[in-house]
């Protein structure tokens, strides 16, 4: 039996690839370690977040699962960020973890031309430098045209806890042995990366009474553009915080030695993540703070677990045990599962193209942690895009590569396929240059047209998607071409509310550019028959205008830079003047394009210039 | 790559005139919005227009522009041609409100990388052109290390520094805005910190603008006796009636600056006082300080009378500015010569008249000797450079500002971030080090964030 596609690992990432291509009518086998451990979130209970929520937004745009999924299985919903700005708004979700898998669970096995199958992949087959499927531990060979890896931390994974090490996955489940070495035999340069949760408490042996109450938000939200939403408002569970106090800190820094990081183990290669360091690592490094802050998440109405967020470490249990025991309201908590933290292999992600295939290996495509990345939205926004574009190079078709200003999902591929990672890669909002224009609200207007395209938005979406744009349109049209006059009742009005009289008449386009007007004053001039989510959007553009043209200005002069091609059979070795660094770097990530070449570090404006000079004159010596 | 850029075409000095080029898209309607003459975008093509270029209601300098539109132009694409007539300063001044404007300053060699990018000139030249780049980049990276190890880089350095501060504190407000102990920025919190940043602006371009580009070039002092002639050789050489000369011994005892552009290098002269020992006190500054002025001048011009014998002092002179750059100036030739030239060496000698007006040619093919000038570049990087921060940070400070109206405006704090960002980037082009990733590290190096 071949397939058409193998997807190698069944978690956010592996998830989404194989529904990519299983929708796409491509013959797809998902092979898991464990099909129970399908889908499940072995870190925090959430999903979204400040840039990662515009993602999951994104994943449902182009026809995704995810944001339907965590609708599905919410506890609690925010919109961050509200007053900070349209831009930076981004949903956040407490998930249930026992929910959320089956959900996924069910969808997968709901979806046709999907087969999943439990397995480690140890090996894979290549023949002159093309996949032609996986071999698994128990020796057997499944053929495919197509393979996806999405292993996430289980290649070579070692939990390290205090002065141990073991060789494991997360939650229990056996990691590859082989495949990393493998991978290295055929050419890709592997990282070790170093990534830790913090422990679970069991529900009933916290004092809430010494605890502070955080509820979501009172305004009903969801990620999917469906706005189907599963949950009631007032039933949403609560969060909770707690704060560490010196007792904490003394503990830690007696114990310090003890910890795998600072000295409990000394074989530690893994590179952690800047921007999740572990409790010991903000004591050590912000030795002035006072107390930080830790939030209790609930991990799932189906048992008592509460995930305590900014307390991973990795000290020994019955260090552990003191750490957690000297919180207030923590006396006599219960830690179901100590904190930990794991080290795996991951692949150099300069390897692979814009579009997620490996350079080295053909009809290879690799999405999630395996790439450097960390997170269960850039895991599942990188499946997504692996398992659209395997299934268009099936078709025979040209890859679908999301710019910069597309997406947030671009700017998460290109940093990694242009800049490489140090530590494991989050999206943050200060990664996107144009992130006006990457907003919550406006992923669909972004993405539904690719998603139709690629074939992941069904008719019925797309025109929905279409009515949408329509009407943000017509209403634009109707406000510019209603214009008010000078007239006694309106200037005195004008007057009340502090506003400039009027002399002349003005469209309500203008008159709504005016701090002191919005939507609603509006409706006194005029009927306006829209729903809210065509006036917001509206009403955004109008407001933010001048800050909206800048950037799409930028875009502009950007997209003309990616529309100068470079062809991969370019040999950078043949190009005078090319300084030395400039030349490895590119030799290394080999650009598409001139755009993406300026955002290589170490390739300045003059090696550009060269380079450009070069390929116009291949061009001219070619005609 | 149709973004539009400018550059002085011409050597740099105060040659009569220079000429400022733009080409691109924009190059013909941000001409025209500084521009008071003819509407530009009305003209046709190929034709030269007068008026002025203004800074608001502020007349910077007389021109005449012309314009050549896409495809017939050097570059193919839109070009304009601004011929400046007010000397270096205004010539600068002119790019400088071009830089504001939109326009970005041309890399060295651009413009013809546009040509040829744009099928403009052939292949040949391309390999040239490659050489030309690099060399100048090269030459301008040497030059730009060397002045960013000074004062002024690190002032922007430091503005930098507080900008970051600014941001990545609302960036981080921003991508953990759960964390309730850091605490969130707020447009009181902000707007301080602006006025603070725009004062140091301030301050940096006042300085800037003082130590103005004129004061770069050669030093050069003129010394001599009393009445040998040397307001008149800075006269001629000035070819204006800029010094007083006259035939009174001891009435130049002011330093008298002049500005002469010798092909493309600028000499800043310094008219010193008659140099003898002498009992008045008013003139013994004067001449105090014209011993002063060979301590520090880069060439001196050491001017003799042809009708007058060599004295004491002369000859001491001479002695202390033997291991300098001079030259010996001996001047009114057209008298009857009492002069021991013998005395004098031969190959840094001159003869001239400066009521003849006759030698001054050679004396600028002397320095033109002296300093190798056909070796140095034409479009000197320094000069540019300098005019090129400077508008930067104009825009920097525009952007600023922007930010400053946004906030006070009650736009929310992350639409002005844009604008405070957009600062940052500007100096960084000004210091060379633009690079996200900065502000990222900057974020986990001062906050204290995790799981």
């Amino acid at each position: 039996m071949k397939y058409e596609v193998i997807v190698v690992g069944g978690g956010h990432a592996g998830c989404e690839a194989s529904l990519a291509s299983a929708r796409k009518g491509h013959r797809t086998l998902l092979i898991t370690g464990r099909i129970g451990n399908i889908a499940t979130m072995p870190c925090n209970p959430s999903i979204g977040g400040s840039a990662k929520g515009i993602v999951v937004r994104e994943i449902d745009a182009l026809g995704g699962e995810m944001g339907k999924n965590a609708d599905q299985s919410l506890l609690q919903m925010k919109m961050l960020n509200y007053k900070k700005g349209p831009a930076v708004r981004a949903l956040r979700a407490q998930a249930d973890k026992v929910t959320y898998p089956q959900n996924m669970l069910q969808t997968l096995q709901n979806t046709d031309y999907l087969d999943i199958k439990e397995g480690i992949v140890e090996d894979l087959i290549v023949e002159e430098h093309k996949v032609q499927g996986v071999v698994l531990e128990d020796s057997e060979k499944i053929l495919s045209n197509m393979v996806i890896l999405t292993t996430g931390t289980y290649l070579k994974a070692d939990i390290l806890v205090g002065d141990t090490r073991r060789r494991e996955g997360p939650n229990g489940e056996r990691p590859s042995e082989f495949l990393s070495d493998r991978l290295k035999e055929l050419g890709f340069k592997i990282i070790r990366l170093k990534t830790g949760t913090p422990q679970r408490i069991e529900k009933r042996s916290i004092d809430f009474t010494k605890v502070k109450l955080e509820l979501g938000d009172s305004k009903l939200y969801t990620f999917s553009h469906d706005n189907e939403a599963y949950y009631q408002v007032e039933e949403q569970i609560p969060c909770h915080l707690v704060y560490t106090n010196e007792k904490t800190h003394q503990i830690i820094r007696e114990n310090l030695s003890k910890s795998s990081m600072y000295g409990g183990l000394n074989d530690i290669e893994g590179i952690g993540p800047r921007y999740c360091p572990s409790i010991e690592d903000k004591i050590v490094r912000f030795s002035d703070k006072e107390r930080h802050q830790l939030f209790l998440e609930p991990e799932s109405l189906y048992y008592d677990d509460i995930y305590l967020q900014g307390f991973s470490t990795s000290m020994p249990y019955d260090v552990q045990e003191d750490m957690v025991h000297s919180l207030e309201g923590f006396e006599h908590a219960i830690i179901k599962k100590y904190a930990y933290a794991i080290e795996y292999d991951a692949i150099y992600p300069t390897q692979l193209k814009q579009s997620l295939e490996t350079k080295l290996i053909e009809n290879l495509f690799t999405a999630g942690q395996i790439n450097g990345t960390s997170g269960y939205e850039e895991a599942a926004c990188q499946g997504l895009m692996a398992g659209i574009n395997a299934s268009l190079k099936l078709e025979g078709k040209e890859p679908l590569v999301l710019r910069r200003s597309d997406a947030y999902i671009g700017v998460l591929i290109d940093d990694l396929v242009t800049k490489g990672v140090r530590d494991p890669y989050r999206l943050l909002t200060s990664r996107a240059e144009y992130r006006l224009l990457l907003r919550h609200d406006n992923a669909d207007l972004r993405l539904r047209e690719y998603g139709y395209q690629v074939g992941l938005i069904d008719e019925k979406k797309y025109q929905k998607y279409l009515d949408k744009k329509n009407k943000i349109q017509e209403l634009t049209n109707l406000l510019k071409n209603t214009k008010i006059t000078p007239k006694k009742n309106i200037n005195e009005y004008f007057e009340k509310i502090g506003s400039p009289i009027l002399k002349d008449s003005i469209s309500l386009y203008n008159l709504l550019k005016r701090q002191e007007f919005d939507m609603d004053k509006l409706k006194q001039f005029i009927e306006i028959p829209y729903d809210k989510e065509i006036t917001e959007e509206v009403e955004l553009f109008n407001k933010y205008e001048g800050y909206i043209k800048k950037a799409e200005e930028e875009v502009r002069k950007m997209l003309s830079l990616e529309d100068e091609k470079i062809p991969d059979f370019i040999n950078y070795d043949r190009i005078k003047n090319l300084a030395s660094e400039a030349k490895q770097k590119l030799k290394e990530v080999k650009p598409t394009s001139i755009g993406q070449a300026m955002r290589i570090s170490g390739v300045n404006p003059s090696d550009i210039s060269i380079l450009m000079i070069y390929l116009k004159k291949g061009e001219k010596n070619g005609k | 790559m149709n973004d539009t850029i400018a550059a002085i075409a011409t050597a740099l000095g105060i040659g009569s005139i220079s000429i400022i080029r733009i080409s691109g898209e924009k190059a013909i309607t941000i001409v025209n919005r500084i521009f008071k003459g003819a509407d530009l975008k009305e003209v046709d093509s190929h034709t030269i227009h007068y008026g002025f270029i203004m800074n608001g209601a502020e007349k910077i300098d007389e021109v005449l522009v012309t314009v050549m539109r896409a495809p017939k132009s050097f570059t193919t694409e839109d070009v304009v041609e601004i011929n400046c007539h007010g000397g270096i300063a205004a010539t600068n001044k002119v790019l400088e409100m071009l830089l504001i404007n939109g326009i970005r300053l041309a890399e060295p060699g651009e413009f013809t990388k546009r040509a040829f990018l744009n099928g403009r000139i052939d292949l040949l030249e391309a390999e040239g052109i490659m050489d030309l780049i690099e060399a100048k980049t090269e030459k301008k990276r040497s030059l730009a290390l060397s002045q960013m190890g000074g004062k002024i880089s690190n002032l922007i350095r430091d503005l930098r520094k507080d900008i970051v501060e600014i941001i990545s504190h609302i960036e981080v407000n921003i991508d953990y805005p759960e964390y309730e102990d850091i605490e969130v920025l707020k447009k009181e919190d902000i707007l301080p910190k602006l006025e603070k940043i725009d004062q140091k602006i301030n301050h940096i371009l006042k300085e800037s603008n003082d130590a103005s580009i004129i004061e770069d070039g050669i030093l050069t002092a003129i010394i001599g006796r009393p009445n040998v002639g040397k307001s008149s050789l800075l006269n001629v050489l000035l070819d204006e009636e800029k010094a007083i000369v006259t035939d009174i011994p001891g009435t130049t005892r002011d330093i008298v600056e002049g500005l002469v552009p010798i092909d493309g290098i600028l000499l800043k002269i310094i008219d010193t006082a008659g140099i003898r020992n002498t009992e008045d006190k008013v003139e013994s500054i004067g001449v105090k300080k014209s011993y002063d002025f060979i301590e520090k001048a880069d060439l001196i011009l050491f001017v003799l009378n042809y009708n007058q014998s060599l004295t004491r002092e002369d000859l001491q002179i001479l002695e202390k500015i033997k291991n300098k750059n001079y030259i010996v100036v001996i001047n009114k030739v057209d008298l009857e010569r009492r002069i021991e030239v013998e005395k004098l060496p031969y190959e840094k000698t001159v003869y001239m008249s400066a009521l003849k007006k006759s030698g001054v040619e050679k004396i600028k093919t002397k320095i033109h000797e002296m300093y190798h000038l056909e070796k140095l570049e034409t479009q000197d990087p320094t000069y540019l450079t300098n005019a090129r921060s400077l508008a930067l940070l104009e825009k920097a400070k525009i952007s600023l500002e922007n930010g400053r109206k946004a906030l006070e405006n009650g736009i929310c704090v992350d639409m002005a971030e844009i604008d405070i960002r957009e600062a940052w980037s500007i100096l960084g082009e000004i210091t060379g080090d633009t690079y996200t990733n900065e502000l990222i590290d900057e974020l986990f190096s001062r906050f204290c964030l995790g799981k």
